[in-house]
């Protein structure tokens, strides 16, 4: 099977001797890989959340190779098939969280809030050596934990974030009892902008910021983009930055396809405050043969079998990467 | 007589979270009104403030819960579900956060009207996997509820009293674990909450005219001891009636069909509550009697089921003296 991301195809190593990850790969390097990941899973399954790759690479890269502070994965490298959900009678149940490390007072926790980019989150799993590409494979299948929408039990995930503008507010719960339980680790939840047209995202921010939660810290995709098509289209939003300013937040913005720009953001001072991260983003980035899609972006579903023959060779050609092997029907 | 006791939530919960950290005090704007101003005064260390914003409480107490913590969440009953459904659900009730959901004003406890009267919350918080859901129904299972809902290894919805509380009840309400308060052989009733004391004044006057009734209390609604209801209505010759503070679709009324249905037990059934309607806003007495709730209501269910007259009017039921009443049957009832 082609192998997008070149270095992957390295055998993943047992998890004492992967630490630290972030010496194996640059961040460039797993964001090129997650964009090859996705673009190669599209292809072959004639659609995706193929644009969410695009916008999104760089800040997930960021986060699992550089941004976080996460443990080693803790659960195997093949997801293991769905078993069941929470109940008195499935003493055995655990979340995908252990992907992103082990829970203790140190470690940070990260929530992806738009679970429709677990796609992308997955790739990423497999680009930082937390999953075997083999668990890309189970993604959607019957019977499998690898969930089209980010479940609890889903790889990487910890909580339910399908319902969109729900993460932040879990995320500054848990933040408040991580604070006050003296641990230094801290909480991220990775967002998506249209989240921003949901009451609770702006409850949340102002609950964060009454109650001081400044362990808490979020980045934002901001690429204009939702289901129905651009955002300025489904519903204006206006300033969404001087919006979180004014609802208490600390505010910095970066091109999100800019890594040293990102660090930066990211390093900004928020004493008493949470801090939201705006990553402006091209839902194109990487792949500009998707423009010709726009806006219709949310999800890409190939029109014609021509229309997907010619991304293949078109985007692989943008990758870098061989255009995917596809099987003869 | 009947003893009466002012804010018995206020006093139980305070006791019993200075002596839990774990335990959180959340409120949404409603301090006083659920009794916990004087906790939160004594204790801000462990009361939390989260406004009128009831969709972020409930998934920032999921939040809390996954840290470890046990929030109680403090408003009015319909404030936890109604708005904040889809957190409650996504944040709270599927990864079974030990969050206690404390709905004060239930049903038509409060004047409020519409917006404030929480009809369908039994119905809707049985529905939920993984949720538990209790109704305090005196002074004592106010007191004591506190401590038990705090047991349930999950999230757990209290229907609660609050102000001047009647105390029928000498033992502390137990999970699971129904009040068996008269063991007649004509008719079964079955009551929670309010409508426990109506049912007491109704037996009083209908044990003078010759009617032997079975009642019960109900302080958990889920799980339902369904087998138990099943036992209880197959000892009666005439039937059922359920008199619930709820409209009667979805609430006690519709547990126990549901419990003779597939029991295969015939036994006619007569649900008292709100019948399909919206309540409006008024006292409790006027709202009880308006929507066929209260203690006249029960009797002429009882009439109608036995087929026979009773000669009970108003006066006859303001004449019964309630008096502190115990579980007759101890071993059920504790």
């Amino acid at each position: 099977m082609h192998q997008p991301g070149g270095p992957s195809q390295a055998r993943p190593l047992p998890a004492q001797e992967r630490e630290p990850l972030r010496n194996e790969k640059t961040t460039e390097e797993i964001a090129r890989g997650i964009r090859a990941r996705v673009f190669e899973h599209t292809i072959r399954n004639n659609g995706g959340y193929l644009s969410q790759a695009c916008s999104a690479a760089e800040q997930l890269a960021f986060l699992y190779n550089e941004g976080l502070n996460l443990g080693p994965s803790t659960m195997p490298m093949v997801p293991p098939p769905f078993g069941g959900v929470p109940s008195a009678d499935n003493p055995d149940y655990v979340t995908g969280a252990g992907y992103n490390g082990p829970f203790d007072a140190v470690h940070d926790r990260l929530f992806i809030a738009p679970a429709h980019y677990a796609l992308v989150a997955y790739a990423c799993l497999i680009e930082v050596g937390r999953m075997a590409p083999e668990g890309l494979g189970m993604f959607n299948r019957d019977g499998s934990s690898v969930e089209m929408i980010g479940a609890e039990h889903s790889p990487g995930m910890e909580v339910h974030n399908g319902t969109l503008g729900i993460g932040l507010s879990t995320a500054a719960g848990l933040a408040w009892g991580r604070k006050r339980m003296g641990h230094s680790g801290q909480v991220c939840v990775f967002m998506s902008d249209g989240e921003v047209q949901e009451g609770q995202t702006w409850e949340a921010v102002q609950a964060a910021a009454h109650h001081g939660i400044d362990n808490l810290w979020a980045i934002m995709d901001v690429n204009r983009q939702q289901c129905d098509g651009a955002m300025d289209e489904v519903m204006t939003v206006g300033d969404i930055a001087t919006k979180f300013r004014d609802f208490g937040a600390v505010v910095a913005e970066c091109d999100a396809h800019d890594l040293k720009a990102m660090r930066a953001a990211r390093a900004t001072p928020h004493p008493g405050r949470p801090l939201i991260v705006l990553a402006h983003s091209r839902p194109t980035q990487g792949m500009e043969s998707l423009m010709s899609r726009f806006p219709r972006l949310h999800y890409v579903r190939f029109k014609s079998e021509e229309e997907r023959a010619r991304m293949n060779i078109e985007i692989a050609a943008e990758l870098g990467v061989a255009p995917v092997a596809l099987e003869a029907h | 007589m009947m003893e009466m006791v002012n804010r018995p939530y206020a006093a139980a919960f305070e006791a019993y979270a200075v002596q839990h950290p774990e335990v959180l005090c959340l409120s949404a704007d409603l301090t006083s009104s659920c009794e916990i101003d004087g906790f939160r005064d004594r204790h801000p260390d462990q009361f939390l403030s989260l406004g009128m914003a009831e969709q972020n409480m409930l998934s920032f107490a999921g939040g809390l819960g996954l840290a470890g913590f046990r929030p109680f969440l403090h408003s009015f009953g319909v404030f936890l579900y109604r708005r904040p459904y889809d957190q409650l659900m996504a944040s709270v009730a599927y990864p079974r956060r030990k969050v206690r959901l404390m709905g004060f004003l239930p049903g038509v406890t409060t004047p409020g009207g519409m917006t404030h009267q929480a009809i369908e919350d039994i119905s809707v918080m049985r529905t939920i996997p993984n949720m538990t859901v209790l109704e305090a129904g005196d002074a004592t299972e106010v007191e004591s509820i506190v401590a038990e809902a705090d047991r349930v290894d999950g999230p757990v919805y209290c229907r609660i009293l609050r102000g001047a509380v009647p105390r029928l009840f000498d033992t502390p309400i137990r999970i699971g674990q129904m009040r068996v308060l008269a063991e007649g052989e004509d008719v079964l009733v079955v009551t929670a909450g309010i409508t426990t004391e109506e049912a007491i004044r109704a037996r009083g006057a209908l044990a003078r005219a010759g009617v032997s009734v079975r009642h019960l209390h109900l302080n958990t609604l889920k799980p339902f001891d369904a087998a138990q209801i099943v036992d209880h209505a197959a000892s009666v010759r005439h039937g059922v009636i359920t008199l619930e503070n709820h409209l009667v679709t979805g609430g006690i009324g519709s547990m126990v069909a549901e419990a003779l249905a597939e029991a295969g037990l015939a036994r006619r059934l007569i649900r008292l509550g709100l019948q399909d309607t919206y309540a409006h806003g008024g006292s409790r007495p006027y709202l009880m009697k308006h929507y066929g709730m209260d203690a006249l209501s029960l009797v002429r269910a009882v009439e109608r089921l036995t087929g026979q007259a009773t000669g009970i009017d108003e006066d006859a039921l303001g004449a019964v003296r309630i008096d502190a009443v115990h579980s007759i049957v101890k071993a059920e009832a504790l």
